[in-house]
């Protein structure tokens, strides 16, 4: 059982309104240090309020939270103190240099001029940012404002950083380079809260993720309960001639069908996707996929393509909660379309 | 499009693992800034825009060189009878005017900075709330500084002699530059209640527009209509004007300047503690 010496962030009945719209609607959250925790949910489900709470950057209307031990109202800054933040749109100065930028909060926090100067040159090289370091960031890549970014929520190594969707709206290269930030950043000792909208993400770092929709915490666990909770992953597979799909539907329905004797007459639910010559079914393990692939060959239908994925955020939701991942639009959605307008 | 990817040509560089452990674990443990060398710091990144984008001083250095030469030259043989005679008299008055009308811009970058992500890393670090916006108004200083020295030199080119001299010049600019600094809060305040940068500079030129034309700075308020004079002689920008003009001519009146350092000092009171609760609520 966690001690509360050994609890990150512990917040309790968290209410934020805008309005009408009650943002955040009692959030529970428990983590403990030392671990990347994963905060799953759509845009607009109150992640982004959520995570300026704990910052201390709004008050919360109601509950209350500790964070590394202070009271997110009362002791707001010793918070502070012990936090940094990655907003979700890029909490860097575009009209400054990279390297300027890590100067600036390198004195802010407290570094004399040679030594802001200096770790900022380390932070840079670091970063892979050296050659950058005296453009203007608003010319940087996607990529490059993130590492810049995260760089100067490390000027000074904080207990605990939040991380407010990170990867949203980076290439594949980019997105695996801030993975392996955060990687290193957790073996070094800091506490990270992750906000995502990927399911992917949440399964590649945290050790453990509540999913949050229309501001409450609909589920927690690890990855791993979280995805069996979800049920099983998809093959998906696609045919080369889209007229063979009945068959192919035929035969995976009953390739994958669910076994143990209570089972005997059920087929798997296969779905007949809006590209003629695709369809899925539930899978759980992949050696009876790579059997029902066989199968398909054996008989003579011929496949283009087939993948066995893990459930996206979609599914999540359409298990937990009946309905697809919905967006509303709440300010968290506000803020990305001015990310996307900028 | 923030995902746009690397530009050819740029550095294909990887975040090096073993370099970023060794910043992580190489964290220096500084006590935060204190509220002097915080607001310091935040003055220097607002020296540093400056330096990245010039431009951004001509228009609060074109607009005064225009008013300067056109009122000078189109009405000062009207005015006074001689050019030279209402430039002794419009100088002192276009350096409040052109210095005041900064102030407007101190307000629109800040609106400008809250909808940006920064602002939310300023407010998470811990340092006094006060910091950032003290240290950008004493960036703005420097600017109103600029601004001003501007028209006092182009002044002299134009052949205006202060009978004080340089300290004279000096002086009034000072006295100028701290008024601006207590206006300044008033903008901000309207900076961080308004919507857009857009509505802070309407705002702000609907309120110091008439507020500078119905003073002294253009005319001798003796001949305007006595309702209307009554006004002028009260409009502290008026007094600001006639302060000026003293200390440049060397017949300082120690009354009027103590006036206008009260106001400024009143509207400090008022508005600095307003914008900086605006600011800490966000």
């Amino acid at each position: 059982m966690a001690t509360p010496a050994d609890l990150a962030i512990e917040a309790e009945g968290l209410v934020k309104s805008f309005g009408e719209t009650r943002a955040v609607d009692g959030v529970d959250l428990i983590v403990p240090r030392g671990s990347v925790y994963g905060v799953l949910g759509p845009n607009g489900a109150g992640k982004t309020t959520t995570i300026r709470m704990l910052a201390t950057l709004t008050r919360p209307d109601a509950g209350h939270a500790r964070v590394l031990g202070h009271d997110i109202v009362q002791e707001a800054d010793a918070v502070r103190a012990a936090v940094s933040l990655t907003g979700q749109l890029a909490s860097v100065d575009e009209d400054l240099t990279g390297r300027e930028n890590l100067i600036l909060l390198g004195r802010l926090l407290g570094l004399k001029r040679p030594a802001a100067k200096e770790r900022a040159a380390e932070l840079l090289e670091a970063f892979g940012l050296s050659a950058a370091a005296s453009k203007l960031v608003k010319h940087y890549s996607g990529g490059m404002r993130r590492r810049l970014d995260i760089a100067a929520s490390i000027v000074v190594t904080p207990e605990l950083m939040f991380l407010d969707e990170p990867t949203t709206g980076l290439d594949p290269r980019s997105r695996n380079q801030v993975w392996d930030i955060i990687r290193v950043l957790v073996a070094e000792g800091t506490t990270i809260l992750l906000c995502t909208q990927y399911l992917e993400e949440a399964d590649q770092l945290a050790e453990g993720i509540a999913v949050i929709d229309n501001g409450k915490v609909i589920a927690e666990g690890t990855p791993g309960q979280l995805k069996a909770s979800v049920g099983s992953s998809l093959l998906h597979v696609r045919l080369l001639d889209p007229a063979q799909r009945p068959e192919a539907e035929r035969l995976l329905a009953r390739a994958l069908a669910p076994c143990g004797p209570a089972a005997r007459e059920a087929l798997a639910p296969v779905t007949l996707e809006a590209d003629p010559t695709a369809l899925s079914a539930p899978c759980s393990d992949a050696d009876r996929g790579a059997a029902a692939l066989a199968g398909l060959a054996g008989a003579g239908v011929g496949i283009a393509d087939f993948s066995l994925g893990q459930p996206s955020l979609d599914e999540v939701f359409l298990a937990l909660t009946g309905r697809p991942a919905h967006d509303v639009p709440a300010e968290e959605a506000g803020a990305i379309d001015e990310e996307q307008r900028a | 499009m923030t995902a746009k990817m690397t530009s050819p040509g740029a550095p294909l560089a990887m975040a090096d693992e073993t370099a970023v452990r060794q910043a992580i674990s190489s964290s220096p443990r500084p006590t935060p800034a204190g509220s002097l060398s915080a607001a310091l710091a935040f003055g220097w990144r607002g020296m540093l825009k400056v330096k990245h984008v010039p431009e951004q001083l001509l228009d609060v250095t074109i607009t005064p060189v225009m008013f300067v030469l056109m009122f000078t030259y189109l009405f000062g043989g009207a005015i006074e009878g001689s050019t030279a005679k209402y430039l002794d008299y419009i100088l002192p008055g276009i350096l409040v005017m052109s210095v005041l009308f900064t102030t407007v811009y101190s307000g629109v970058a800040l609106n400008t900075d809250q909808t940006k992500g920064v602002v939310d890393r300023f407010r998470s670090l811990p340092i006094p709330r006060s910091a950032p916006l003290l240290g950008s108004l004493l960036g703005d200083s420097v600017r109103y500084l600029l601004s001003g020295t501007v028209i006092i030199l182009l002044g002299v080119i134009l052949g205006f002699r202060p009978g004080a001299g340089v300290v004279g010049a000096a002086a009034a600019l000072a006295l100028v530059v701290v008024f601006a600094f207590g206006l300044s809060w008033v903008f901000t305040t309207l900076g961080l209640l308004l919507r857009s940068p857009n509505a802070v500079m309407n705002a702000g030129f609907m309120g110091i527009f008439p507020l500078t034309f119905l003073s002294n700075v253009f005319v001798d308020p003796t001949t305007l209509p006595g309702p209307l004079e009554a006004f002028v002689k009260v409009n502290p920008i008026s007094l600001l004007a006639t302060a000026s003009r003293g200390l440049m001519e060397g017949d300082v009146d120690g009354a009027k300047i103590a006036i206008v350092l009260s106001v400024a000092a009143a509207l400090t009171i008022v508005f600095a503690p307003i914008t900086t609760r605006l600011y800490r609520k966000g």
